[in-house]
């Protein structure tokens, strides 16, 4: 209980904090907004083709745009010295990894919904087929991308070229994670059922969120302590 | 039991051997001073003992456990060289932070007697990186100790503090020792650790030149110190 | 001591090795559908299966660095990942080998290649970091969270990706042709796996000595600092 009432107390310091000055988010969103539009001189917009890439267009739009959120997590610490000040007291390195990954979790999934609408914009789709299940997959996808990336903002923290780093590290990682997510869009979008085959990719999703999860809490100490 | 034990302590950074073989000791109550020239080691030091960082040699024990745990943290306050400030958050919010993190039954109460306390009151909903240094120094005090800990680690707290600021920190201080918890502080300033301190510690190039009780020789003569123990 | 164990196995592995090149190329009979350059799964093949033991090897080290914080065990997880990597690339330049002669196209979105594919960059980012961390303990302390986060990766990546390229009819690189080698034709390969695998322990043990110099060098001039 201990766990979750700190990890709470971070998520909310980090949410109050973004969301008082809302540089991240916006720089976030911007950034992937302007990748949708760019996306759109390489395609015939409205054509079936897009309906056919949706998920892969949609995906590679959030996964780059999530760079900015995920590489600010931990580095908004390193003024004043206040990661020192987190880690001198009692929470642990896993309830900050967790509650970081909550903080993070919730801007991305905003910054996601809201590219939505404008993605069928844009592209001209109908992409609000299968609303439930389409938020279910942005869900379990967008929490993937989360935890391996809030890990190894903790992990880059104090490094020189963080900046590179962090997407370097994370982006292969991700992939399993993001095939699966892909597959399961493109196929929401287009208004299909989920065949068996791509039912397969739920159990990724969920795989990856389960063990990159445990993972994460259980060396997120050894990351951030030297 | 001690309240802080410090055995065979080496660190290093990469080549650099910052700590060399430190051993030493403060009794509970005590007010121990760590003088040192800069690079002598005390951050690191300090920075051990507040569970930041772990040694690469030797043993370290905060009333009976590792400073890794958290429910010794829990009795620790560290005041290091950054303040430990959220700068978007407004001085109260910060406060109420840390008294949660620390446990502290009425957080926001807690805040708001403490930001009285170090004379921040009126200003408790503003932003810190609208205050003067002075104020964001003692909203750092105020934070580093609104817990009540058994232990306070201070990492040379009168550089660059205003009179204000200074008065504010020998109160709590002053306060602190009459009530038997520990404070452990490096410093430059002499004159105002010494007035505090009942023990005394001089660290040179990472090794313990002198630890003893602070004598009037010392308060009479601020370089007695250095010129009879440093650069050995 | 150590330097003629080191020079016995090399030469145990010369051997085995040439014995195997005699049998791959002088021996065995040409493939019926591929022709000779179906000879190349002999070192397609035991790479892969030498890559994924040096991974695990790395895995195996980081853990028992983070347990026991002795940088030997850092020495054993470096060495093992960058000739675990050296075998990785091993793999993709056969394969594209492979792909050009048999189907003409260098690159083909297999499940295998495109496994492997990300497990090179899974570690050779693993060396990157390495590379932006000066500090001796905590280069080791990061680069064994990041091991264990991408060997959990490596095991999750070849289990979905099997899945998605069998559902997508590509080009499938069955180089093992769904399992049936006549008999004689398998054992070069594991043949020329053991070889691998003795040369993977020579030149990890090389890279282990390689560090431990280092640390000496690093010790000895700690030891001038402090003078």
């Amino acid at each position: 209980m201990n766990f979750l009432r700190n990890s709470l107390s971070i998520a909310g310091k980090d949410l109050r904090s973004e969301l008082r000055g809302k540089e991240t988010i916006n720089a976030s969103l911007s950034f992937a907004l302007v990748i949708l539009l760019l996306f759109s001189f390489a395609f015939d917009p409205g054509s079936d083709l897009v309906r056919d890439i949706s998920g892969g267009l949609l995906w590679l739009v959030y996964a780059f745009s999530s760079a900015l959120i995920l590489n600010r997590s931990f580095a908004r610490e390193l003024p004043n010295d206040c990661l020192d000040a987190l880690l001198a007291s009692p929470v642990s390195g896993a309830e900050l990894f967790f509650g970081k990954s909550l903080a993070n979790f919730t801007l991305l999934l905003g910054v996601e919904i809201v590219c939505l609408p404008v993605f069928g914009i844009f592209y001209d789709v109908r992409w609000a087929q299968r609303p439930g299940l389409l938020f279910l997959v942005l869900v379990l996808g967008t929490w993937v991308l989360t935890v391996i990336g809030t890990m190894f903002s903790a992990l880059t923290v104090n490094l020189r070229l963080r900046e590179l780093m962090l997407p370097a590290l994370v982006y292969p990682m991700i992939i399993p994670a993001m095939m699966g997510a892909i597959q399961l869009t493109t196929v929401l979008v287009s208004g299909q059922p989920i065949g068996k085959d791509n039912q397969f990719w739920f159990k990724v999703l969920i795989g990856m969120d389960i063990i990159f999860t445990l993972l994460g809490i259980a060396l997120a100490d050894v990351v951030l302590v030297g | 039991m001690d309240a802080v034990s410090v055995e065979g302590v080496w660190k290093y950074f990469g080549d650099f051997p910052a700590l060399r073989d430190v051993t030493i000791r403060a009794e509970r109550g005590s007010c121990l001073a760590l003088i040192g020239r800069n690079g002598a080691g005390k951050t690191t030091l300090l920075r051990i003992l507040a569970g930041l960082s772990s040694p690469a040699k030797g043993r370290i024990s905060v009333f009976g456990g590792g400073a890794r745990e958290q429910s010794t943290r829990r009795k620790i306050g560290y005041l290091g060289h950054g303040i430990g400030i959220y700068d978007e958050l407004s001085a109260f919010e910060n406060l109420r932070l840390f008294a949660k993190l620390y446990g502290v039954t009425d957080a926001p109460g807690r805040a708001k007697t403490w930001l009285e306390r170090v004379g921040l009151g009126h200003v408790h909903e503003g932003l810190p990186r609208e205050f003067s240094r002075g104020m964001r120094q003692r909203l750092a005090v105020a934070r580093a100790f609104l817990h009540e800990p058994d232990l306070m680690i201070l990492d040379e707290p009168f550089t660059a503090l205003d009179d204000r600021a200074i008065a504010v920190l020998q109160e709590i201080l002053k306060r602190a020792m009459s009530d038997g918890r520990t404070v452990i502080m490096s410093t430059h300033q002499l004159r105002e650790a010494l007035e505090l301190a009942t023990d005394v510690a001089l660290i040179n190039r990472g090794k313990l030149a002198f630890a003893g009780k602070r004598s009037q020789a010392m308060l009479d003569d601020s370089g007695w110190l250095y010129r009879n123990y440093g650069e050995a | 001591m150590r330097e003629r164990i080191l020079y016995i196995l090399a030469a145990v592995a010369l051997a085995l090795f040439l014995w195997n090149l005699q049998t791959i190329f002088k021996v065995l009979p040409d493939e019926a559908n591929q022709g000779p350059i179906y000879r190349i799964v002999y070192f397609h093949v035991p790479s892969i299966f030498t890559g994924f033991t040096l991974f695990f090897v790395a895995l195996v080290s980081s853990i028992g660095y983070l347990w026991t914080k002795d940088l030997r065990w850092d020495g054993v997880a470096a060495g093992a990942t960058e000739v675990g990597l050296a075998f990785a690339s091993v793999v993709l330049v056969t394969g594209m080998i492979w792909a050009r002669i048999i189907w003409g196209i260098w690159w083909t979105w297999d499940a295998r290649l495109t496994s492997m594919l990300i497990c090179w960059l899974l570690y050779a980012g693993y060396l990157m970091l390495r590379r932006a961390v000066d500090e001796p303990a905590q280069r080791a302390r990061l680069s064994a969270a990041l091991s264990i986060f991408a060997f959990a990766d490596v095991i999750v990546v070849w289990k979905s990706i099997e899945w998605f390229r069998t559902q997508h009819p590509q080009p499938v690189l069955s180089i093992r042709n769904g399992g049936g080698m006549a008999p004689g034709m398998e054992a070069p390969i594991y043949l020329n796996y053991l070889v691998m695998l003795i040369l993977s322990a020579i030149l990890v043990i090389l890279r282990l000595r390689q560090e431990n110099i280092k640390r000496e060098i690093d010790a000895l001039r700690r030891f001038a600092h402090a003078l």
